[in-house]
């Protein structure tokens, strides 16, 4: 279904959307950039979840991965840097039919945007948000970011990164009232899918960490990994990210129960491997977007009520 | 000082001179907690109901509980009220309840109180069994005698303690009894004025309230020996009382908005407070933030999607915003912002008045982001700029700011109870289709503006993006784009003011002296500009309400005077200063726009004292003025 033209004649119901629905204009990112990927996997689950575009939101900060919006054809807000999370809370709580999603980068989340990230989390409102983490400002051409690993040399630390990385795990498992953390590759598109759905079908704030390479300044950063699927190990679980294709390359998995917080933490913690899959979900968390729902009042109502105000100020 | 000793018992009594007053201002003063603050906001509300005109003011301390007993520490609340009505706090207080010596000493060094107040003192400090505060009362006594204030001393704790045990309690309705003696104000509001300000207490804690009142009531009227008549005009209109605050937040019940995003900062917060008992009634949430950044944020993405919404702060808050403020601009997203100024730079003088935002509410951001800025200068305008700054918002799809005050957010005065209307409440949100073709930003050459599609609207579907772009929102860093997005933006303020009206002039439309303001400076201005009138000189007043763009008119009326002053609560260089020229001088912030926008020789008097001007000074200012004038003259 392409044809604005007609919708009015259809149903909801009846309106099917095809991959062409969603796409907006052509990405202009580096070729080999993991966000393409990542646009990948997003038009995937809009399609596979049939999401209606003009129901759809896409707000994002500034940075690479910001532009985001602008590839599809749902609506979209590109912002400031580091403040993606505060205009989606505003959207969300104004219109709570709608569907959102969050793209920041690692600068945008993690530095600029960090105490946003923090309250988003605890907010816990619907909606998807992912860090596609490249580990370097791309945009602004190779500058360290919080999670540049430790030696790594940029621009502005040409001696090499002066501290160990932010751990954008363990800071979102440590906040309270985290409802959904997840890592992903973007060069395991299976995995990359099959956890953006689970994120989507999350009712509550579901935070998707995306590792990523930049083909520009951090290309060889999970080179071994790419190459050896062995040095990646996969959270699985029944409950957890299910991606049965990846069966016979991933060998190395471990069970985790997605219910057991302390695990996560330890889990995220652990430097020594990589680990992709579900740390934890929990949907009993409070919700601000439930707890914030006001009634619908009509203008009359609504002026009956100033009425009764006024009486109380009357002189 | 005379100090009187009051008759003691009944029997002595002799009939009470009575004073008759065209308009009095007295003063409660307490450590903070004391709540001298809620016997003045009674007195007030209830001079209101009765028929006087009435101004109040808070005394305000900048720390929430500074040591008790200290100059600096005075809190309370300071009502002026007369027969007609009252349009600004005024000059000096006639009537002083103190509940010690030290706060009634900081108000005296302030020069605060009139040569000849009368004072009604707490005395139970002057028999304390501490020796330090014994002479503390004996030295402040001395250094107040170098005035000619009547002193009353009053037992008020020992009158509060048959009825409270707390000698901390009470002391603030018996203060209320007083002066409903000695204004003979109806007992029966005032106790439904405490009802009301109980509300969320006991019935035990009113009635004790009751009672503290009454006490202070028999206890004045066993004892003093005057009264003072302020006489009523019970209003012809139905009229409503309120402070500026609780008008800025039900302006925003009667405009509609849904949405209220917000960080404390005094002395903003309050609109808040407000809001956050009322809001959610009225299908409306009151976000409080993480951040002052993300509170404009998130208004910013409510606006986005659907209805427009609002964010109130303070200027260090406004500092914060402004990035999102440029990009509400860029996207034209409309937004509504509320700037309760306070004294700055920085953190500044949180609790004090001060005009000093009014450039950065206009030029804050880098790059050019043209937006309105609106300044209530009354009460009763706190309530309807929002309503205004609502459709304003949404017919222009732009930013617009709304600058009140300290002055205005704690003071209270009666105005005519609005009549509301539907057409003031934000349309219920439209979201049918997007007609075909349509691009999100499909500029009207001749207003600037464009339609604005909301998410939910199918065929509407574009991202808004804070980088340079071009009618269908895509980046374009192209000269001729650039050129022609930022002159729409522009366009739209150039069409509002073609539909604004020219400021009314106070006074003869020509003359010597043309005062300029803006704010909540408008009633002292005006009472200033009355009184040089009356003593012959030819002055007259414009005060300003929109401040970008600017009222049409300006030039051509400052062209009829010899000479044009802007008065300000804002800092500017004083002329006779040894450092200044006229060439270094840096001026009050409208007289440098004003400057700038006609091209006339706007001069300036503006003062920061953390106060609102009192008209006296203003008339000073005026006559000074006038008197250079003259005496230039061949």
């Amino acid at each position: 279904m392409t044809q604005c033209a007609i919708l009015p004649m259809l149903d909801d119901d009846e309106r099917e959307f095809a991959l062409g629905d969603y796409e907006g204009a052509v990405a202009r990112w580096c070729p080999g950039c993991g966000d393409h990927s990542v646009l990948t996997a997003v038009e995937k689950l809009l399609v596979a979840e049939q999401l209606r575009p003009e129901q759809t939101v896409f707000v994002s900060g500034i940075g690479c991965s910001s532009r985001f919006p602008h590839y599809l054809k749902t609506y979209g807000f590109h912002g400031l840097h580091g403040r993606a999370l505060p205009v989606a809370t505003g959207v969300k709580l104004h219109r709570p039919d709608l569907d959102v999603f969050v793209v920041m980068g690692d600068g945008d989340c993690c530095s600029i945007g960090a105490a946003h990230w923090i309250h988003a989390i605890r907010y816990n409102i619907h909606m998807v948000a992912m860090l596609l983490d490249n580990s370097i400002y791309g945009l602004t051409k190779k500058q360290t970011s919080p999670t540049t690993p430790q030696g790594f040399k940029t621009n502005t630390q040409p001696f090499g990164s002066f501290l160990p990385p932010l751990n954008p795990l363990t800071t979102t498992l440590g906040t309270t009232n985290v409802s959904f953390v997840a890592q992903t590759a973007e060069w395991v598109p299976a995995h990359l899918y099959a956890t953006l759905r689970a994120a989507y079908r999350h009712q509550g704030f579901s935070f998707v960490r995306i590792l990523q390479r930049c083909p520009m300044y951090t290309q060889g950063m999970y080179e071994a990994a790419v190459r050896d699927p062995g040095m990646i190990e996969l959270l699985v679980h029944d409950d957890g990210v299910v991606a049965p294709e990846l069966d016979k390359i991933y060998r190395n998995r471990a069970t985790h129960d997605p219910s057991d917080l302390d695990s996560a933490r330890r889990l995220a913690e652990d430097s020594t491997r990589i680990r992709l899959g579900l740390f934890y979900r929990n949907e009993s968390r409070a919700r601000y977007d439930l707890l914030r729902k006001p009634p619908k009042v009509t203008s009359s109502e609504r002026i009956a009520l100033l009425n009764q105000e006024l009486d109380h100020y009357a002189v | 000082m005379t100090a009187v000793a009051a008759p003691a018992s009944p029997e002595l009594r002799i009939a009470p001179t009575v004073l008759n007053r065209a308009e009095h201002t007295i003063e409660i003063v307490s450590d903070a907690g004391e709540g001298a603050q809620k016997c003045g906001q009674i007195f007030g509300a209830v001079s209101a109901k009765m028929g006087n005109g009435v101004w109040t003011v808070e005394i305000i301390p900048a720390e929430i509980q500074p040591p008790p007993r200290t100059a600096e520490g005075a809190s309370g609340n300071r009502v002026r009220f007369g027969t007609g009505p009252v349009t600004n706090g005024g000059d000096e207080t006639n009537l002083v309840i103190a509940f010690n010596e030290q706060v009634l000493l900081g108000r005296h060094r302030l020069g605060a109180l009139a040569s000849d107040a009368i004072v009604l003192l707490e005395n139970s400090w002057a028999t304390s069994s501490n020796p330090d505060t014994r002479s503390a009362w004996d030295k402040t006594l001395a250094e107040l005698s170098t005035k000619s204030y009547r002193i009353i001393e009053v037992p008020m704790e020992e009158q509060c303690l048959t009825i409270d045990e707390n000698p901390r309690k009470g002391k603030n309705m018996f203060a209320l009894g007083l002066l409903a003696y000695i204004y003979d104000r109806s007992l029966e509001r005032i106790d439904e004025q405490i009802a009301y300000a109980f509300r969320k207490k006991s019935e035990e804690v009113y009635n004790r309230n009751v009672a503290l009142m009454r006490l202070g009531v028999e206890w004045a009227a066993a004892n003093l020996d005057f009264r003072i008549e302020v006489p009523t005009h019970p209003p012809t209109e139905a009229l409503v009382v309120m402070n500026g605050n609780e008008a800025l937040g039900m302006g925003a019940l009667a405009s509609g908005m849904e949405l209220c995003a917000m960080y404390p900062i005094t002395p903003a917060t309050s609109v808040s407070h407000y809001l956050a008992e009322v809001f959610s009634k009225f299908g409306g949430i009151l976000h409080q933030a993480e951040d002052e950044i993300a509170a404009v944020g998130v208004a910013i993405g409510a606006s986005y999607s659907g209805k427009v919404a609002f964010t109130i702060t303070s200027g260090p808050g406004f500092a914060l915003k402004t990035e999102f403020i440029g990009l509400a601009v860029i996207t034209e997203t409309p937004l509504v912002i509320i700037d309760v100024q306070r004294g700055g730079p920085s953190t500044g003088l949180p609790t004090k008045v001060e005009q000093s935002d009014l450039l950065a509410a206009l030029f804050a951001e880098p790059g050019d982001a043209p937006r309105v800025v609106i300044a209530p200068a009354t009460i009763e305008e706190c309530f309807h700029v929002v309503v205004t700054a609502r459709q304003i918002a949404e017919t222009f799809r732009t930013v617009v700011i709304i600058l009140s005050d300290a002055n205005l957010s704690t003071g209270v005065q009666p105005f005519p109870r609005p009549h509301l209307k539907k057409e003031w409440l934000a349309p219920e949100l439209d979201l049918a289709p997007v007609k075909t073709g349509q691009r999100p930003y499909e500029w009207d050459a001749r207003m600037g503006t464009s339609p604005r599609s909301i998410p939910g609207q199918p065929g509407g579907m574009f991202t808004v993006t804070g980088l340079s772009h071009d009618e269908g929102s895509k980046v374009a860093y192209g000269a001729g784009v650039h050129q022609h997005a930022t002159t729409m933006r522009s366009r739209k303020l150039a069409v509002l003011q073609q539909t604004l009206l020219r400021p009314t002039i106070n006074g003869d439309h020509d003359g010597d002296l043309l005062v300029v303001g803006w704010g909540s400076t408008k009633g002292a201005i005006e009472e200033a500009v009355e009184r040089a009138r009356a003593e012959g000189i030819r002055a007259s007043s414009v005060h300003l309400t929109f401040l970008s763009p600017l009222q049409p008119g300006l030039k051509e009326i400052f062209s009829r005077f010899r000479k044009v002053m802007t008065v300000e609560i804002n800092y500017s260089d004083q002329p006779g200063d040894p450092f200044i020229t006229e060439e270094n001088r840096r001026r009050g912030q409208l007289a440098m726009l004003l400057r700038a926008q006609t091209l006339c020789d706007v001069d300036c008097w503006t003062r920061v004292p953390g106060e609102p001007l009192r008209p006296g000074f203003i008339h000073q200012a005026i006559r000074d003025a006038a008197l250079t004038l003259t005496g230039a003259r061949p």
